[in-house]
């Protein structure tokens, strides 16, 4: 058997264990999807696969036991699931081209969750339109509001979506219902002072519980929506962490136009010796303001923007000796 | 009289009628809602009959038009102390039989309840007029009929809003000229809601021992339930409760002063005493209380229920409390005890 690896991996086929076997990873963006595919899915699984299907920590869906002989075959079959997600812009029969910008995962959002700021399936899926097919390995995830259900922390590009808590005082009934939900479940930023709410927008999160408490809507949401990106999240071998907040209250064009600025700068900063480098790993090495110069340039922030100055990232290393050389 | 007008001599009307009042109806505030990406019906100025929103209830009543949510009573400069004015113009509000017969119970509360009447209230009242929205369906919600709710009288003009044309009655002398202007005569009059989609029974507390409804273990379940959040008595177009507020603008406290906001029973801190003291602190308590106000006390006091079964409380209550399932676990109860 003749396979060339790279080609086979970067059409969303990846090597197993089982020689001969490969498993297709099916693409959702923002995780979200009309039940009909699930037929074509379940369809594949059945046909060419082992009759499994794997749900992937990306909200993705991959099916095991293929053989790779099959895989020009399942191509012209996904068809309809590419155009769906608009994974191509042509609506190839060669299946995915690309593999390296991981599948653009999103909480379940506005479309369903009471708590959510936004539709973020309808971001994720813009994203990836924007970003997608790319070959560089860049995980991006977009999460409804600050509880982050869909670990935003945990990518390259974590998204949380805000609400800037507007106040009408003449409808405040001072019951404090959002003083206490602040102070109880978030930062605190509200106070009552002599029966009027005063925010302190340095504490606000923009999370939206207080407009979500509010008996008479004296708080309300914002007109505008908000976003704030936590960058440089990572799992791995080497230096698991959290991600930190790199740009508060931006627009979404701000947010994808960053997104996008991203890949010229992998692009000019990684280390091509390496068969893959996460990015990540490249803002370690040139330094936070070389990545943050780089990725802004062009982008009109809005007035209320705020971007970080230095960013240190928590996280660990699995051995201090592996960062000595 | 019976007026026929289309929808744009609708709106040439509702222009020249806001010269001399101001038109408020329930209209939908997109994106204002408290979830993102959704509207929020409520009462506001209205312009046009494209600004009427007729086919979803308003989450809050109109009453803030008569009884303000937050209301500054007088302020204090020094030995000084004025009321603030309220606007001349009066209001025209686009309403339904139950939401008027609302204001009917709160006008009980603030003008009929003891020797003076509420000043406040008063002047502002005496201000409104009702154009009542016929309304032949209701809601998922609504029990107006159970509650003798779904008729009135209290309108200036009562509105039928077709599909293509609005029917009018104009009893009150003052807009006859406006209709005459606009409209073309025909015969109208208003038809009531004469069944309820929620069907609810109300008890007969008649024979009843009060004190086991009061102790009954019905309310308990509403402990476990209700999360004391007020939506239902902020949605309510009877909920009449307010507290004071004094407050001071500057250090020397020269400067001040008092007003009235909406409290309900259901809130954190509607029955705290000095001292510290609570009655209700159990959220069933809250549940027992508000009900028997709607439903029993009320009533005994002025004749008729205080509830007028608009059903907003049962749409806003995000614990899916519904106030009617309650008033039915109530009859079924109510009812045990007379066989027992």
């Amino acid at each position: 058997m003749d396979i060339n690896r790279k080609t086979v991996t970067k059409n969303a086929f990846r090597i197993t264990k089982t020689r001969g076997k490969t498993a297709l990873r099916v693409r959702v963006p923002g995780g979200h999807l009309i039940a009909d595919y699930l037929t074509l899915i379940h369809d594949i699984a059945k046909k060419y696969g082992n009759g499994t299907v794997h749900i992937t920590t990306r909200q993705g869906f991959e099916i095991p036991g293929i053989d790779f002989e099959k895989m020009e075959e399942i191509n012209k079959l996904i068809k309809p699931l590419l155009e769906y997600v608009e994974a191509v812009p042509e609506h190839s029969e060669a299946g995915y081209p690309a593999a390296g910008t991981r599948n653009i995962s999103a909480c379940i959002g506005n479309r369903v969750c009471p708590f959510a700021n936004h539709d973020t399936t309808a971001l994720a899926k813009r994203i990836e339109k924007t970003v997608y097919p790319h070959d560089f390995h860049f995980k991006i995830a977009v999460t409804g509001c600050p509880n982050d259900c869909i670990k935003a922390h945990m990518q390259d590009f974590g998204i949380i979506c805000l609400t800037e808590p507007q106040y009408d005082e003449s409808r405040c009934i001072s019951c404090n219902a959002c003083v206490n939900v602040c102070k109880k479940k978030v930062t605190g930023a509200l106070k009552d002072e002599n029966f009027r709410i005063v925010r302190n927008a340095d504490l606000c999160i923009g999370c939206g519980e207080c407009v979500l408490k509010c008996p008479t809507q004296a708080m309300f949401r914002s007109e505008k929506r908000y976003f704030r990106m936590v960058i440089m999240g990572r799992t791995g071998k080497k230096n698991p962490r959290l991600a930190e907040i790199f740009i508060d209250w931006a627009d979404e064009d701000s947010v994808v136009q960053i997104i996008k600025n991203t890949y010229k700068y992998v692009d000019r900063y990684i280390d091509r010796t390496l068969p893959k480098e996460h990015i990540g790993y490249i803002v370690d090495r040139t330094g936070y303001p070389v990545f943050r110069d780089m990725v802004l340039e062009g982008v009109t922030l809005g007035p209320k923007t705020k971007v970080a100055q230095h960013i240190s990232w928590s996280g660990y290393r699995y051995k201090q000796s592996s960062n000595m050389s | 009289m019976g007026y026929k007008l289309s929808k744009t001599s609708f709106d040439r009307l509702l222009q020249a009628m806001s010269k001399r009042y101001v038109p408020v109806g329930p209209m939908c505030a997109k994106n204002a809602g408290a979830f993102s990406d959704t509207d929020s019906i409520r009462y506001g100025k209205i312009t046009s009959y494209a600004d009427l929103e007729l086919a979803q209830k308003s989450y809050f009543s109109p009453k803030e038009f008569v009884f303000p949510i937050r209301e500054t009573l007088f302020r204090f400069n020094g030995s000084n102390r004025e009321v603030p004015e309220v606007a001349a113009r009066p209001i025209a509000i686009f309403a339904r039989p139950c939401d008027i017969n609302g204001f009917n119970r709160l006008d009980s509360v603030f003008l009929e309840n003891g020797p003076e009447k509420d000043f406040y209230y008063a002047r502002r009242r005496k201000n409104i007029k009702f154009f009542m929205i016929e309304c032949l369906t209701g809601f998922e919600s609504c029990f107006c009929v159970t509650m003798k709710a779904n008729k009135t009288a209290d309108y200036s003009v009562a509105l039928r809003f077709g599909e293509d044309e609005i029917l009018a009655e104009v009893k009150d002398e003052e807009f006859i000229s406006l209709f005459e202007e606009y409209g073309e005569i025909i015969d109208y009059k208003p038809e009531f809601k004469e069944s309820d989609n929620a069907k609810v029974e109300l008890p007969n507390f008649e024979g009843v021992d009060l004190e086991a409804v009061f102790n009954h273990p019905l309310w308990k379940e509403y402990t476990q339930r209700c999360i004391a959040c007020g939506r239902c008595n902020t949605s309510c177009v009877t909920c009449s409760c307010f507290s004071m507020q004094d407050t001071a603008y500057d250090a020397a406290k020269t400067l001040s002063e008092r007003r009235r906001v909406w409290a309900g029973c259901h809130i954190d801190g509607f029955t705290d005493m000095a001292g510290g003291h609570s009655f209700r602190k159990n959220n069933g308590d809250r549940m027992r209380f508000k009900t028997m106000h709607k439903i029993y006390d009320f009533a005994a006091r002025f004749g008729r229920n205080m509830c007028v079964g608009c059903g907003r409380c049962d749409d806003v209550c995000p614990e899916y409390i519904s106030f009617s399932a309650c008033i039915n676990k109530l009859s079924e109860i109510i009812k045990e005890m007379k066989n027992v």
